[in-house]
């Protein structure tokens, strides 16, 4: 078995996760930039964390064979404070050339205020400027419908946007079908508490075909699993699907985003 | 799968969640003081698991989710708490 760990906050895990991800076989690691679960009191905590996620995450993945790629950006936990938004989207530029960044992620909506939503603007332009694709975090529980809406409507406002080009990723059952039908990609986040379950995962792929969804663990610093992925690949053997289809989503379909940026090789 | 299989595979673990619900139901009756907009939500999403599927899994988030479509003024917090307030 061969998978793509699309989304994992690797800078929150131990390396013997790292141990076990290239044990069962993943082939490579995305790592959006995220809330690190306090606020950061300044913009020079953003400069040091893209340091980290652009120089220092990859080097320790290389330690155990594991190619390591991430997404830049201010998190929307983070986004009530425009001003400090501002700032930091100003550093994203000095980074975004370098080799392992794929683009802007994993932004979006955490309450659904007018703020974040301005901020979630302003990344979506950065992105545009710079043709970039974009990962997109969507609210948790009862944010979510209303905020994966919210988020389309500006994704759609922004015509150099192409739909083909962005992840909307933590979709569930009442969120997939109006990401899918406007023309995006949706992720599936495999959590054991919240968002999705490995088996309503895979209703979703059984309802909705597989065509541009991925799944992920966004395993980090909170009760998470990074290996949800082959774990969920076990279940799809036992509901019957074969060796093909369940690398198609696990490898396949994450390759095929994310090659849409030259710079996601896997030697 | 056929129906029979997927009973074979996942009924006993789905009869086990439904009592942990249950279990759950007892535990907050036995406790003192008053509930909140969460169990009212949660009766409302127990309402619609016994409809008929199909979309069932779809209809009970939806009973959680904030149906407004305008952003609010201000984020005060950044948790969510797993059910809307202004439904009740």
């Amino acid at each position: 078995m061969r998978y793509i760990e699309p989304h994992a906050h690797m800078v929150s895990r131990t390396t013997d996760d790292y141990v076990s991800m290239v044990a069962t076989g993943c082939a490579a690691v995305c790592e959006p930039a995220f809330w690190a679960g306090f606020d950061r009191t300044s913009a020079a905590g953003f400069h040091d964390y893209f340091l980290q996620l652009t120089d220092y995450e990859p080097k320790r993945a290389a330690k155990f064979g594991l190619p390591h790629f991430c997404w830049l950006c201010i998190n929307p936990k983070e986004a009530e404070d425009v001003g400090l938004a501002e700032e930091v989207l100003a550093l994203i530029p000095e980074f975004i050339d370098r080799p392992n960044v794929l683009g802007i992620g994993e932004i979006g909506l955490n309450k659904n205020s007018r703020n974040e939503l301005k901020v979630l603007e302003m990344h979506i332009d950065l992105a545009a400027r710079h043709d970039q694709l974009i990962l997109v975090h969507t609210p948790h529980l009862e944010d979510k419908f209303k905020g994966t809406k919210l988020t389309l409507d500006a994704l759609r406002n922004n015509s150099r946007i192409r739909p083909e080009r962005v992840i909307i990723d933590h979709v569930e059952e009442h969120t997939v079908k109006m990401v899918l039908d406007a023309g995006f990609w949706a992720g599936m986040t495999l959590y054991p508490g919240s968002k999705c379950s490995p088996v309503r995962a895979i209703d979703i792929i059984e309802t909705y075909g597989g065509e541009r969804l991925w799944m992920n663990s966004a395993c980090d610093w909170g009760v998470s699993i990074p290996l949800s992925i082959p774990y969920t690949a076990m279940e799809m053997r036992k509901r019957g699907h074969t060796a093909a289809a369940v690398d198609a989503m696990i490898y396949q379909n994450p390759h095929r985003f994310l090659s849409q940026c030259a710079k996601f090789a896997i030697p | 799968m056929t129906r029979q299989a997927i009973l074979d595979l996942d009924f006993v673990e789905a009869r086990h969640k439904l009592i942990d619900l249950g279990a759950f139901l007892d535990r907050v009756a036995r406790a003192e003081g008053r509930d909140d907009f969460r169990l009212t939500a949660f009766h409302a999403a127990i309402a619609e698991l016994a409809k008929p599927a199909p979309h069932a899994a779809e209809r009970i988030l939806l009973v959680f989710s904030d149906p407004t479509s305008e952003p609010i003024p201000a984020a005060t917090t950044k948790a969510a708490c797993g059910a809307w307030p202004g439904a009740v």
